[in-house]
C-alpha cells in the first residue's frame, strides 16, 4: 500500500472540506481533500435551488453556484483533491487514514485530520411505521438526488413526512416537476424547516402543511398505494379516530439529519445532544491532531455556517501541522436552560468565536446569555433557526477568565 | 429422466442442487423474480441446536443433521456461517425446569454439548443480558446464516451443474394420470416430467391439492422483526431464546452474520388466504421491543434501521411434510415451518439421494461439482487481498455502499449473476441494507443496474415490474 505523508488530510468533498482544504493551503499548509463521490460539492451538487451565500458571498445563490465560488477559492488556494476515494479506517494512536480508490488502497500520514464528513438521513426503517415495504418511499435526500441529478421522477402524487428544510424544498420541486404533493406532514407542532421556506415553498404553492400529523401506517405490497395520515397529541402519540387514507403513490421523508462519524466514534468523544465531536474554538477535537467542521459536529441550517467552521478548522489545523498552535487553556462552554445543541465545547483564550446554539421549542422571547457577560434579547426563537453569537475583543477576554461559560436561553 | 422442483427457496433450491448430481433434467420454478424471496428472505436465519423439538416428530428427526451439516454446506457454498452459540433464558423456578426438559430433550434428538449455565456464567459471556436470568441453555452448536445467500448459492450451484431456472414462472397445474405425475403446467407452457418436488412454501397446500392430495393443510404464522444497525453488534454474541412457549420459541434477541442485531419473531397466525400479509403492525412491532427488552434491556431503538415482517408455513400438526406421496412421483418437502432452514440440507439429501434416487432408479454423473464461489466480499477480504483484484479490475476500489463497504465491482457481479432490481443487488451484496438503508446508494445502484442490464433507470424495480422505483423522467 502506497503511503502518503501530508500536512492536513481533509476527509469529505462538501462544503466544509472544501473550505477547510482551501484555508488550510493558504495557511501554508500541505492540503489534501478526499471524497468518496466523483465530484466535490458534497450535497451543493443537487440543492439546485437558490438560497445560499447571503452570508458568505453577500448574494443569493444555488447550491451548485455556491459549490463553484467555494471550488474557485479551493482552486486557487493551492490544495489538492482526491475523488472516488473512501476513508475505511483512521488509526486512533495517531492521524493515519487508510482509503479505497480504484487506484487501489491508499494510505495518508498527516500531520494533522480535518474530519467533514456530513450528515446522513434517518431512514424510513427508523421509524419503526407499520405496514409493507413496496417500493416509492424515499429520504429527500434521495429524492432531490432523482429529480435533481438523475432527471427521474420518483412518483406521481406525493406526500412528504416532516417538515425539515430539505422536506419543504422537495415539495415545491415535486410540485415544480408535475407532482402532486398532497401534503407535508410534522410531528412538532411547529415546522421543522426555517419560516422562508415555509413560505416560499409551501404557501406560495399552496402545499398544506399539517402540523401535529404523522404516518401512522403505508399500505401497498408492491409500489405504495396510500399512507394512513393521523393526528398526534402532545407526545407526538396518535389520537385514535383521526386517521384517514390518503392515496399516494410516493412517500417523502425528511425526518433528521444524523452527524456522520462512524469511524472516530470508537476514540473521540462526542456530545450526546450534538451527535458530533466535542470542538473547542479551533475546532479541534479532544484528540489533539483531530479537527472537525461541518454537519457532522452539529447540523447546521445553512451552508454559510458550515462553510465558515470549515475554514476555520482548516487555518488553526494548519497551525498544528506547523506545531503552533500551543495547548493554551480551554473553558468549557456548559448547556444551561433551553440550549439543544451548542457549538463549540470550549473557549480558547484570545481566538474570537462564534457560538451557535439551537433551542429544542419555539420562545416568544428569549434572553440568550454567555456566561452573564454577553447578553442579547431576541424575539421568536425556534428550534429550526441556531443563534448565533460572536464572542471576541474584551468579552472573549473576560469570559476566558472564568472557571466555566454557562450558555442559557431563559424565557423574556 | 425430467424433475421439476416448484419454489426457490431454501428448502427446493438445496433439493434441485442435489438433484443435480444424477443423471436428470432438473427444472427449479420460483413464481417471485427471484431466488429466495418468499418464506426464505424474511426469518430468523438461525440454524437450529434441535433441542426445541419434541423428539417424535419430523422437525426433530432433521433438524440436528441438517445443523450437523451446515459448515460443509457453507463451505461449499461459499455461505456466511458462524456457530455463535445459543442460550435459552430462564427467569425463574418454573422457566429453570423447562429448560432441564429442554436438554433432555435435545439429548434424546442427539443434540451434542448442551449445558445448564448458572446466571453468573451468563452474564460473564453476555453481560447485556437481563440481571435477573436465572440460569442459561447453553446449546454450542447454534449457529446463523444469511437464509437467502444458501438459496442464491444452492442455486448458482445448481446451474452450473445443469439446472434449468424458471423465474416468475408460477405454477398452475399438475397434470396426474393412473396416479403417476405427468406434467407440470405453468403460466408459460407445459412441461411433461418424471417427477415434482413440491417445496412451494407458503403455497405448497395449493401445489399438493393440484396433484389431488389433502396434505399439507397450511395457515401463515407471521413473525414480525426489528433489525438494529451494527453500532450494536456488541449487545449480544450468540442467540438469545426466552423460555419457548406452546406455541413457538419466542422473541429473540441475536446477532446477524453482517454484524448487526436482530429482535424477533411475533407468532401470529393469519387466516388461510392471507399468504402475502407481509405488512408490520403497530402491536406486533410493539411486542417485539417488550419481548426483546426482557431479554436485553439495554435494546436502544435508536439504532433501529429496519422492521420487516416474514410468514412461515404453518399446519394443524406443526410439523414438516416430506417424502413421497400416494401420488407416484409426487414428492412433498413441504409444511417447513421452524426449524425448516436448519432441516432443509438434511431433507435435501435425504429426499434427493436416499428416497428419489432408489424410487427413479437415478444414476450418479460423473461430473458434479459441489463448489460455489461467492461474490468477493471486499469488506471481508484482507489488504493485499483486496488490493490484488482492485488491480484485477478497478471497479472493486469505487465504493458504492459506504454503510456495508459494497463496490461497483461487486454489484457489477451480483448483475452478471442474475440480479435485476435493487432487491436483486442487496440480497446478493448487501448494499443498501446498512444504516442508511440505501438512502446514498440506491440512485447509484439504478444507474449501476440500468448501464449493465442496457435498460432505462425507469425499467430497474426494487423486485419485479409491479414495483418501479420511478415514474418516468422530469421535464425536458
Amino acid at each position: 500500500m502506497r503511503v502518503r505523508k501530508i500536512d492536513v488530510l481533509v476527509v469529505g468533498g462538501g462544503a466544509a472540506g472544501i473550505a477547510a482544504a482551501a484555508a488550510a493551503a493558504r495557511e501554508g499548509a500541505d492540503a489534501l481533500l478526499i471524497e468518496r463521490n466523483d465530484r466535490l460539492g458534497g450535497v451543493l451538487e443537487q440543492c439546485i435551488h437558490p438560497g445560499f451565500g447571503l452570508h458568505r458571498y453577500r448574494e443569493e445563490l444555488t447550491g451548485p453556484e455556491f459549490a463553484h465560488r467555494l471550488l474557485g477559492e479551493f482552486d486557487s488556494s493551492g490544495a489538492e483533491a482526491v475523488t472516488g476515494c473512501t476513508v475505511l479506517e483512521v488509526n486512533p494512536q495517531g492521524p493515519s487514514v487508510v482509503a479505497a480508490s480504484p487506484k487501489g488502497l491508499l494510505k495518508f500520514r498527516p500531520k494533522a485530520l480535518i474530519w467533514a464528513t456530513g450528515a446522513r438521513e434517518r431512514p424510513f426503517g427508523a421509524l419503526r411505521i407499520p405496514g409493507a415495504r413496496p417500493a416509492g418511499i424515499y429520504t429527500a435526500g434521495l429524492a432531490q438526488r432523482l429529480v435533481n441529478i438523475h432527471g427521474l421522477l420518483p412518483g406521481r402524487k406525493a406526500i412528504v413526512l416532516g417538515s425539515g428544510d430539505i422536506g419543504l424544498i422537495m415539495a415545491r420541486r415535486l410540485h415544480l416537476e408535475g407532482v402532486e404533493v398532497v401534503a407535508v406532514l410534522e410531528l412538532r407542532p411547529f415546522p421543522g424547516g426555517l419560516m422562508r421556506n415555509v413560505v416560499q415553498c409551501l404557501e406560495d404553492f399552496g402545499i398544506p402543511l399539517l402540523l401535529r400529523h404523522t404516518v401512522a401506517e403505508v399500505h401497498g405490497k408492491d409500489r405504495l398505494q396510500g399512507v394512513t395520515v393521523v393526528e398526534v397529541d402532545e407526545e407526538g402519540r396518535p389520537l385514535p379516530g383521526t386517521e384517514r387514507y390518503v392515496e399516494v403513490d410516493t412517500l417523502v421523508l425528511s425526518v433528521g439529519l444524523i452527524p456522520e462519524n462512524r469511524l472516530i466514534e470508537g476514540f473521540v468523544p462526542l456530545d450526546p445532544l450534538n451527535r458530533g465531536p466535542v470542538v473547542n474554538a479551533r475546532l479541534q477535537t479532544e484528540v489533539p491532531w483531530l479537527f472537525a467542521a461541518g454537519n457532522n459536529v452539529a447540523v447546521f441550517d445553512l451552508v454559510d455556517s458550515v462553510a465558515a467552521l470549515g475554514a476555520r478548522a482548516g487555518t488553526f489545523a494548519a497551525r498544528y501541522a506547523r506545531g503552533e498552535l500551543p495547548e493554551g487553556r480551554a473553558v468549557p462552554l456548559v448547556r444551561g436552560e433551553n440550549v439543544l445543541h451548542l457549538v463549540p465545547h470550549r473557549l480558547v483564550p484570545g481566538v474570537p468565536t462564534p457560538v451557535y446554539i439551537r433551542v429544542p421549542h419555539p420562545l416568544p422571547r428569549a434572553r440568550v446569555s454567555i456566561g452573564g457577560v454577553v447578553t442579547r434579547n431576541h424575539v421568536g426563537v425556534r428550534p429550526t433557526e441556531m443563534i448565533e453569537v460572536k464572542l471576541s475583543g474584551e468579552a472573549l477576554e473576560e469570559l476566558a477568565g472564568l472557571p466555566e461559560v454557562r450558555v442559557e436561553v431563559s424565557p423574556a | 429422466m425430467r424433475i421439476a422442483v416448484i419454489g426457490a427457496g431454501a428448502v427446493g433450491a438445496l433439493i434441485a442442487r442435489e438433484l443435480t448430481r444424477y443423471e436428470a433434467d432438473v427444472l427449479l420454478f420460483e413464481r417471485e423474480a427471484d431466488v429466495g424471496w418468499g418464506v426464505t428472505k424474511a426469518n430468523s436465519a438461525i440454524v437450529h441446536g434441535g433441542f426445541h423439538e419434541a423428539p417424535d416428530t419430523v422437525r426433530a428427526r432433521f433438524c440436528a443433521p441438517g445443523n450437523a451439516m451446515y459448515e460443509g454446506l457453507c463451505r461449499e457454498l461459499d455461505v456466511p456461517f458462524r456457530r455463535v452459540g445459543a442460550y435459552v433464558l430462564a427467569f425463574g423456578e418454573e422457566e429453570l425446569a423447562v429448560l432441564r426438559e429442554l436438554q433432555a430433550q435435545g439429548e434424546e434428538n442427539g443434540v451434542p454439548g448442551l449445558e445448564i449455565h448458572s446466571r453468573e456464567e451468563v452474564l460473564a459471556r453476555e453481560p447485556h443480558v437481563n440481571p435477573e436470568v436465572r440460569a442459561g441453555l447453553w446449546s454450542p452448536t447454534v449457529g446463523i446464516t444469511e437464509p437467502w445467500t444458501v438459496a442464491i448459492a444452492a442455486v448458482e450451484n445448481a446451474v452450473a451443474n445443469g439446472l434449468k431456472l424458471h423465474l416468475a414462472e408460477e405454477v398452475t397445474g399438475i397434470e396426474v394420470r393412473a396416479g403417476r405425475v405427468q406434467a407440470v403446467v405453468t403460466g408459460k407452457g407445459r412441461y411433461p416430467v418424471d417427477a415434482v418436488v413440491n417445496a412451494a412454501g407458503l403455497f405448497a397446500d395449493r401445489i399438493a391439492e393440484m396433484a389431488g392430495l389433502k396434505e399439507p393443510v397450511l395457515f401463515p404464522r407471521r413473525g414480525e422483526y426489528i433489525l438494529l444497525d451494527k453500532a450494536a453488534s456488541g449487545l449480544v454474541r450468540s442467540v438469545l431464546f426466552p423460555a419457548p412457549t406452546e406455541k413457538s420459541k419466542g422473541i429473540l434477541v441475536l446477532p446477524t452474520v453482517d454484524g448487526g442485531v436482530l429482535l424477533g419473531p411475533t407468532a401470529e397466525d393469519l387466516p388461510r388466504g392471507a399468504r402475502e400479509a407481509v405488512e408490520t403492525t403497530p402491536e406486533g412491532l410493539r411486542r417485539v421491543v417488550e419481548g426483546a427488552r426482557r431479554l436485553v434491556p439495554g435494546v436502544d431503538l435508536s439504532q433501529a434501521i429496519k422492521t420487516f415482517a416474514g410468514l412461515r408455513p404453518e399446519s394443524p400438526q406443526e410439523d414438516f411434510v416430506v417424502g413421497p406421496t400416494v401420488v407416484k412421483g409426487f414428492y412433498q418437502a413441504a409444511a417447513m415451518r421452524s426449524p425448516g432452514l436448519t432441516a432443509a440440507p438434511a431433507i435435501a439429501k435425504w429426499l434427493a439421494c436416499e428416497v428419489m434416487a432408489s424410487e427413479l432408479s437415478l444414476s450418479r454423473r460423473g461430473s458434479f461439482n459441489p463448489i460455489r464461489k461467492g461474490i468477493p466480499r471486499v469488506a471481508e477480504l484482507s489488504e493485499a487481498e483486496w488490493e490484488e483484484l482492485i488491480r484485477k479490475d478497478p471497479r472493486y476500489g469505487r465504493i458504492v455502499c459506504f454503510c456495508n463497504r459494497v463496490t461497483e465491482g461487486e454489484i457489477v457481479e451480483a448483475i452478471r449473476r442474475g440480479a435485476r432490481s435493487l432487491d436483486g443487488v442487496k440480497f446478493r451484496t448487501r448494499a443498501g441494507f446498512g444504516r442508511c438503508q440505501g438512502g446514498f446508494c440506491t440512485d447509484r445502484i439504478l444507474q449501476i443496474l440500468a448501464r449493465e442490464l442496457g435498460v432505462e433507470p425507469e425499467e430497474v424495480p426494487l423486485r419485479d415490474p409491479s414495483s418501479p422505483l420511478v415514474m418516468g423522467k422530469v421535464r425536458p
